[in-house]
């Protein structure tokens, strides 16, 4: 069976649109009628990409495929790419600046929550050319 | 336990409550955003401090059935509009986090 796609551009400029993308996945997704769990993994692991995205790399593309056994996720940016990933992934790790963590981000817990709430994480990245976040959420 | 029912059994001030229905099953406190996804559950109480517009789209992906801005916190200009535009229901209370949560969890 063909997959559903689904093309968002995350803009990075500001905060106020941050998890637009999130929201309109989850509303496809329960429109498809997909369990509340797989719906709610698919969320909140969409949700940190997209505030990564804008916090850290100027915004980027989510590429969402929902196939009925799995949702696959591609989160791309042209950002800064990420140094040292296996520091990225512990939890309470963060390069977020104050301004950031007084709204509420940068608690280091955006890849360790993407990494816990979906079957699978790769993550492709380097330095001064961007990252890229593959993850998979299956029903 | 309704929102409506809830917040009127807190004495709490309304921002917006587009969806007074709404059932509220548990509660669940904290302010940094991440940790608030990938815990709170859908039909809680979410009691937090944090009051800028992220709080609505962290409310709309966990389903949470209500936001209780605590410590007389105000939400920052636009979150009202953006809370009643996306069905998220809104309010604020004087008290601080440990007492709300120990009224709303007698109250369920």
């Amino acid at each position: 069976m063909e997959a559903l796609h689904f093309h968002f551009d995350i803009d990075g400029e500001d905060f106020s649109s941050a998890g637009e993308a999130s929201v309109a996945v989850k509303k496809k997704l329960r429109q498809l009628g997909f369990p509340s769990d797989v719906i709610r993994r698919c969320s909140i692991a969409m949700y940190e990409g997209e505030i990564n995205m804008v916090i850290h790399a100027n915004g980027g593309s989510a590429d969402v495929e929902v196939y009925p056994d799995k949702v696959v996720m591609v989160l791309e940016d042209h950002g800064p790419g990420i140094p040292n990933v296996e520091l990225a992934m512990q939890e309470g790790y963060s390069t977020s600046t104050e301004q950031i963590r007084n709204m509420g981000f940068g608690a280091g817990m955006g890849l360790p929550n993407m990494k816990r709430y979906t079957e699978s994480l790769e993550i492709e990245t380097k330095v001064g050319v961007g990252t890229k976040l593959t993850m998979v959420v299956r029903v | 336990m309704t929102v409506k029912e809830l917040a009127e059994g807190l004495a709490l001030e309304c921002v917006c409550m587009p969806e007074p229905d709404r059932e509220v099953e548990g509660g669940y406190t904290g302010d940094l955003l991440s940790w608030v996804m990938g815990r709170a559950q859908a039909g809680d109480a979410w009691i937090t401090i944090m009051s800028n517009q992220n709080i609505v789209a962290v409310a709309t992906l966990t389903d949470v059935a209500l936001i209780i801005l605590a410590e007389d916190v105000r939400p920052d200009p636009g979150v009202a509009e953006l809370a009643e535009r996306k069905g998220i229901n809104l309010f604020r209370s004087p008290e601080a986090a440990f007492p709300l949560c120990a009224k709303v969890a007698a109250l369920l």
